[in-house]
């Protein structure tokens, strides 16, 4: 080859002045994921406003409690968004795995259905039919190439269905100790739930930013045929991001069935858990288009919605008004998204 | 209508993008009734220059006038319309509505918003007899050839009364008939008053039909000039500027260094008797046998299967019978990543769907194809190594960023077509399958991307199947092999290899050119 081409910068002095552009994109690529940090600066100051006992340890660990299970959710949706898909039946295995475990577990005079399996092979039902959920869907939208969005709307009323099913409507309460453990324990004042959904949000974020497979989802997710070409197993990728999705929205559920004692009956579905875990994940940035976003900005999305909801409740905002002003501050954020994320946050 | 002021004007225009400075101080004009040619290197700022004067994008200075007068506001498209028409490389027409549809779309005629079809498919007949268009109203775009697309795209333009057109590479999607009508069709199109702006990589289009020339380097107008005046030669170095232009005639001459005969050499990868369906060129009954070390051109028309041959190879594409075997094992059917454990490269035909991911880096698009040989035991890898993998090879092929953690959205066409090249040669393939690596990309970067495939093949003893319809590119390959309607029609084994019998071949004729 000949040595006529060489338009890349030479000087000493360029190459410093491309790093410190790199190292730019870099931070700006973080202010992108943490956009919301003002406005949940903002509340912050409405909840130490609205009331006295907003900043106390109890209310506090009580919010990242009920968050917890949330999160567990928004992740398993957060990755499902970034290959490009959804799943709206994540909220159904949200309530279906807890009930199918709980019921192997409790007496028949519990409504259980009297094997009186213990904790340990209880779990694991529990993220077997997570997993199973999860298999189902990933093959039926990237195998069969089914609609994603009909083929969960419809998984997520039959799981339901399911799960009222096999239980008559009942809710089911007396799960062994152990297998509430990890939604209704405190080390200290800080609920075990926190601690394990911050861990596994932080895990899921070194794990999308240094393993292969963290960045075959980026790449399936920004252009599924590049990928491909790529050499990247694509539709592996896709039904084991399903597949997680549906474990993690089953590891949520364990832990809300342990935080409240109860699988009730309206886990999930009933509670319409579905809208805030993508409000969640979108007001953090994360692309319906797929290939962006980040669990920075998921988990912020999922701080953001719970802070609101604990305002209302301390606030004593009349019942009646809840919704309205829950909705309100949802779009407000995510007009804030749009405005600090500038370019990358509009879609 | 005075000849002498021009119809449309550019006054000092420039355009920043964040750091890159995309246009400096523009100033170009078109003439009614003439042709002005607009060339320059991938990233000297010709789609920008384009955006601005069909009233996409505002300069951040200076000004776009219509005879004499200021451009209307960005925001009123309508008026923009009625001035100055862009067709660009990439139709623009919307395939699930019919010809008359798109060719009045936005302004159908009818009132109070009630669309008079009977109207509209008269109008539109007219406009298409008049110019000899030979298209029917009423089918879908989706089912017209890329060429009868491109004509409804014109035809629109038209019926808006617009007197400018600019026509941002048109050829490159087209056929040799194709483009022969195209210029036809410019030619009346000029002779009848309107105002051309032609953009094109190709120089000998734009010096068959360009009556001026505009030359773009770094975002500035470096020459502007009458066609007749300059050489070619004139033209590529007021394109490449200071850095020196590699010799045009340069793939002619790398084969030099040649192979042992390559009947000697064993077999790499044997294709036999493939049948594939395609909408782009179907395959009937494709055979082919590359051996290793050995450089094999694949052409042929448009609908030949060219393509389609390639994308069966590395798997992108589906089958229905025969077989294909690499290196001694047969390759499973459209398994990319398994054509890529095998050895072999793939640089697909179109970059932005196959290419490369926008959103990532360079860096990490170049390594996607390695990641599992960087990255540790347990499938962790940094950025930080990907980078490293990912230098020599940008600094091989000269890639200009800001970095190589860029986005490669943000890099122009000839770059991004640098990166999905890099991609392919990073795993270290012993065959590289290449599908027209050169479309799109200026003549500087065309030379030194078949001389690095050049270079690469005879440094390392990979071989090439290069598919393309580019005759050009094929001068560095050992031997050429002509598809006609998804069948081998002839091969050519001794460079270099006479052009006008390559044309003849791949029309299906066999006697022309050896009188």
């Amino acid at each position: 080859m000949t040595e006529v081409r060489e338009p890349e910068p030479a000087t000493t002095s360029e190459l410093i002045l491309l790093e410190k552009r790199t190292r730019r994109v870099a931070a700006v690529a973080f202010v992108r994921g943490a956009a919301l940090l003002p406005v949940i600066a903002v509340l912050l100051i409405i909840g130490s406003l609205a009331s006295p006992y907003f900043f106390s340890v109890g209310n506090l660990a009580g919010v990242g409690q009920q968050a917890s299970a949330l999160g567990m959710v928004v992740i398993g949706e957060s990755l499902i968004i970034m290959i490009g898909g959804m799943d709206l039946s994540l909220e159904s295995t949200f309530g279906l795995a807890p009930m199918i475990s709980a019921w192997l577990m409790v007496p028949v005079a519990a409504f259980g259905a009297g094997t009186l399996w213990g904790w340990v092979p209880g779990i694991l039902v529990l993220l077997a039919v997570g997993a199973a959920v999860g298999l189902i869907n990933g093959f039926a939208i990237v195998k069969f190439r089914l609609n994603g969005f009909i083929w969960t709307l419809a998984m997520t009323i039959i799981l339901y269905g399911l799960m009222d099913g096999i239980v008559s409507g009942q809710s089911l309460t007396d799960e062994p100790p152990a297998w509430s453990y990890l939604g209704s324990a405190y080390w200290g004042q800080i609920p075990v739930s926190l601690v394990f959904t911050v861990l596994v949000f932080i895990g899921v974020g070194l794990f999308l930013r240094y393993h292969r497979w963290g960045r075959d989802i980026y790449a399936v997710g920004g252009n599924r045929a590049a990928a491909r070409a790529a050499g990247i197993r694509v539709d592996r990728i896709r039904i084991g991001v399903y597949v997680a999705g549906s474990v993690l929205a089953a590891i949520g559920g364990l832990m809300e069935a342990g935080r409240i004692s109860t699988v009730a009956s309206t886990q999930g579905y009933e509670e319409g858990i579905i809208f805030n875990v993508f409000a969640a994940a979108v007001i953090g940035g994360v692309s319906l288009k797929g290939g962006r976003g980040g669990m920075l900005g998921a988990g912020l999305g999922v701080i953001l919605l719970a802070l609101v909801q604990n305002i209302l409740d301390l606030g004593n905002v009349n019942n009646y008004w809840i919704f309205a002003i829950d909705g309100g501050v949802i779009l407000f954020a995510l007009m804030m998204a749009r405005v600090i994320g500038g370019e990358a946050a509009a879609d | 209508m005075n000849a002498e002021r021009p119809v449309l004007e550019a006054i000092g225009v420039s355009k920043r993008f964040a750091s890159t400075q995309a246009l400096l101080g523009v100033d170009t004009a078109l003439q009614a009734g003439r042709c002005l040619g607009l060339v320059g290197r991938n990233g000297a700022g010709k789609s920008t220059l384009v955006s601005i004067l069909s009233g996409l994008r505002a300069a951040d200075s200076g000004e776009v006038r219509f005879d004499g007068e200021p451009a209307p506001p960005l925001a009123d498209i309508g008026a923009w319309r009625q001035r100055i028409s862009t067709v660009f490389q990439h139709s623009m027409t919307i395939a699930q509505l019919t010809v008359a549809e798109n060719i009045f779309l936005g302004e159908q005629p009818g009132r109070r918003g009630f669309v008079n079809w009977r109207d509209m498919r008269a109008q539109t007949r007219r406009v298409l007899r008049e110019w000899d268009f030979n298209v029917d109203p009423g089918v879908e775009c989706g089912t017209l050839t890329v060429e009868q697309r491109q004509i409804v795209e014109i035809a629109g333009a038209l019926v808006r009364g617009t007197r400018i057109l600019l026509l941002d590479e048109p050829t490159a999607a087209l056929e040799r008939d194709g483009v022969r009508r195209l210029f036809d069709r410019v030619r009346a199109l000029v002779a009848s008053g309107v105002a051309v702006l032609y953009i094109s990589h190709h120089l000998e289009e734009v010096f068959e039909i360009c009556q001026d020339v505009v030359v773009l380097r770094d975002g500035e107008v470096v020459l502007t000039a009458p066609t007749p005046t300059l050489t070619q030669d004139q033209l590529v170095s007021a394109m490449v500027g200071d850095i020196e232009a590699p010799v045009i005639s340069m793939p002619a001459a790398a084969p030099a260094v040649r192979h042992k005969s390559t009947e000697l050499s064993e077999e790499l990868l044997v294709v036999s008797n493939i049948v594939a369906a395609s909408t782009r060129g179907s395959l009937l009954d494709a055979s082919l046998t590359v051996h290793a070390g050995e450089r094999v051109g694949l052409t042929g028309l448009l609908g030949a299967g060219v393509a389609t041959l390639g994308r069966v190879i590395v798997g992108a594409h589906e089958y229905q019978s025969g077989s294909i075997r690499f290196d001694g094992r047969r390759l499973p059917a459209g398994r990319p990543d398994a054509t890529l454990a095998a050895g072999i490269g793939y640089i697909p035909e179109d970059r932005w769907l196959e290419g490369f991911v926008g959103l990532l880096g360079i860096s990490e698009n170049m390594t996607m194809s390695i990641a599992g040989h960087l990255a540790g035991r347990m499938g962790f890898l940094t950025p930080s190594k990907r980078t490293a993998a990912a230098r020599p090879l940008a600094k091989e092929l000269s890639l200009v960023s800001r970095g190589l953690n860029q986005q490669v959205d943000e890099l122009s066409g000839g770059n991004q077509q640098k990166v999905t090249v890099a991609r392919a040669l990073a795993s270290g393939p012993k065959l590289i399958v290449a599908i027209t690596p050169t479309r799109g990309v200026d003549v500087a970067s065309k030379e030194l991307l078949l001389a690095a495939l050049a270079e690469i093949t005879r440094a390392t003893g990979a071989s090439l199947l290069l598919a393309s319809d580019e005759l050009d590119d094929l001068q560095i390959c050992d031997r050429v092999i002509v598809l006609l309607r998804g069948e081998v029609f002839k091969e050519f084994t001794a460079p270099p290899f006479d052009t006008e019998e390559l044309i003849a071949a791949t029309e299906g004729l066999v006697a022309v050119g050896r009188d």
